[in-house]
């Protein structure tokens, strides 16, 4: 079977020992490179950056904040397309996936929620405040927690799997309301600042903009090695009975080093 | 290099900040591998029980 | 088993959609009508938390009057959620669900009857002891008739919402406070529009907008949920 076609290679793709195993290739290298644009990201954003004329140097935050905060929104998305496959058309990877970002988009988004509100703090004198941008993050955190604790309430896997899908799709319209509560309603939350659509709109310095564009790329390629990792996991539990696990059981020395595979 | 960590005077917001995004994200990576060990851990023992007793069931076979 | 029975000369043949969800309807009421002593609980709870309140925060009149709007939507909501829980679960539990699926009325619709059935035997009660709540911690007079519009509307939105998720939990384990944790966030815009309405009337400013932001959602709901309740019923009935 030819797998320089896409539909033939997405196909190949989906059969869980193959999955499994590009995974493991690609895991590493997207790991390196986050690490790689991390730091770089980093260091643009901890010490060639300004400080900021109002905030001094406790604006530096936002380079740990607001990539958080988009990886938070792009998760709980990928987690729904997954879902949407998931129960449409009952594909195992697509479960496992699905299920898989939910940890992931949860830690982003407690991060998001935290260093939100360390930076709140100095800025305007409160650890927190009930304004839509906030609320609606906080909201998105518990949808995340109700997919996680509707999965693992269930015996059968691929069942909870489903439901818990489902309820990531019904949650999806908070989506938008959080993305665009700074537009709608008069926030505490400052606005728009780094427009995609229109970049001349965007009122950050570009001394700051890159590194946090480059922040924010370094935490998407950490999300992917993450959950090429968490699906390796996930797929081993869930083929526990098939071949090619045992295979990999039994031919596989214990480890005892902190390596995660 | 001590004006640089002291941030302006926010460093107690700034710091801990970053220290909560590595620890989440350290967490985020290696939870996944101490749920597989214990997966493999299973594993092996099922294994391990499935092919004694398969031994057994064929000596008992062979005897009779 | 006399349970399931309704009218002793039910014709067999009387399937249309509308025989289907008078039937369900009356089903339902003989079933909360056997376990009335049971609907009094929430009531009950709703009125032991309201009257906790003025010892809990003093009883100072002009304190309650600010609060009592938005503690009455919370104890509402709170006490919908025990209820919320079980809707579906004795059905799956018996295989009625099953039969559900093979009806020939849409499993949609038959949801949408259920939620209806629960509505008005588990929430209505709730809404109609709103005027004595009121008494308990100090409503102005005339803030009762818009929340009462705003519970008329939020409720309902509430209980299609919650039918999607006691569906999708139904299959689960039991698990309590589960339901809670899901209902939170879609529950988290509807409490804010109808406090909304009701602080907005409790200030003499239109309150009018809320209340339509809510039905706008109620109407959506009453189309939308019972299509995901239909599927996620149908992952909680395959085994």
């Amino acid at each position: 079977m030819s797998r320089s076609y896409l539909p033939h290679w997405m196909h190949w793709l989906g059969s869980p020992p193959n999955f499994y195993r590009f995974a493991g290739a690609w895991r590493p290298w997207l790991m390196a490179a986050a690490l790689i644009a991390g730091a770089i990201g980093l260091y643009g954003g901890l010490v060639l950056a300004p400080p900021d004329y109002q905030q001094g140097d406790a604006y530096r935050i936002i380079f740990i904040h607001v990539p958080s905060a988009w990886m938070s929104l792009f998760i709980y998305a990928t987690m729904a397309v997954a879902g949407l496959i998931a129960l449409v058309w009952r594909v195992k990877l697509a479960e496992v996936i699905a299920m898989e970002c939910a940890p992931t988009g949860a830690a982003f988004t407690f991060i998001t929620l935290v260093t939100g509100s360390l930076w709140g703090k100095p800025m305007w004198g409160t650890w927190w405040t009930w304004d839509a941008r906030l609320t609606s993050e906080l909201v998105l955190l518990f949808l995340y927690l109700g997919v996680i604790g509707l999965y693992n309430a269930f015996e059968d896997r691929r069942r909870g799997a489903r439901a818990a899908s489902l309820l990531a799709l019904v949650g999806i319209v908070n989506l938008p309301i959080v993305h665009y509560s700074v537009q709608w309603w008069n926030t505490l939350h400052q606005g728009t600042t780094v427009d995609f659509l229109d970049p001349a709109r965007s009122s950050i310095a570009p001394s700051m903009l890159w590194p946090l564009l480059v922040m924010a790329l370094a935490t998407h390629l950490y999300f992917f090695a993450s959950l090429l990792g968490r699906t390796r996991t996930g797929l081993l539990s869930l083929e526990s009975g098939k071949q090619w696990v045992r295979a990999l059981v039994d031919g596989q020395p214990e480890r005892t080093t902190g390596a995660p595979t | 290099m001590a004006h640089w960590f002291a941030m302006g005077g926010y460093a107690m917001y700034v710091w801990p900040a970053f220290a909560v995004f590595f620890i989440v994200l350290v967490w985020d990576w290696f939870a996944p591998a101490l749920r597989r060990r214990r997966f493999t851990r299973e594993l092996r023992g099922r294994l391990a029980r499935e092919r004694t007793r398969n031994t057994r069931a064929a000596r008992a076979e062979a005897s009779t | 088993m006399n349970e399931g029975r309704i009218g002793r000369s039910m014709p067999a043949a009387k399937a249309g959609m509308a025989g289907a969800c008078i039937a369900l309807l009356r089903r339902d009421f003989v079933l909360a009508w056997r376990r009335r002593g049971e609907l009094f609980l929430p009531l009950l709870y709703a009125v032991i938390v309201a009257a906790l309140f003025p010892f809990a925060l003093g009883p100072d009149p002009e304190l309650l009057a600010r609060i009592a709007g938005g503690v009455l939507l919370v104890i509402v909501v709170l006490a919908m959620l025990p209820a919320l829980e079980s809707m579906f679960r004795a059905d799956l539990e018996d295989g009625t669900l099953e039969q559900w699926l093979l009806a020939p009325q849409p499993l949609a619709l038959l949801a949408l009857i259920r939620v209806i059935a629960h509505w008005l035997t588990t929430v209505l009660p709730l809404i109609v002891v709103m005027p004595l709540l009121g008494v308990l911690l100090n409503l102005p007079v005339k803030v009762l008739p818009v929340l009462i519009v705003a519970l008329l509307l939020a409720t309902p939105l509430l209980a299609l919402l919650g039918s999607v998720l006691s569906a999708l939990a139904a299959g689960a384990r039991r698990s309590g406070i589960l339901m809670a944790l899901m209902l939170l966030p879609l529950a988290v815009p509807v409490v804010i529009f109808a406090a909304g309405a009701v602080a907005a009337a409790q200030s003499g400013m239109p309150y009018i907008a809320p209340l339509m932001w809510l039905a706008a959602a109620l109407v959506l709901a009453i189309v939308l949920a019972p299509l995901a309740c239909a599927a996620a019923l149908r992952i909680a009935v395959e085994s």
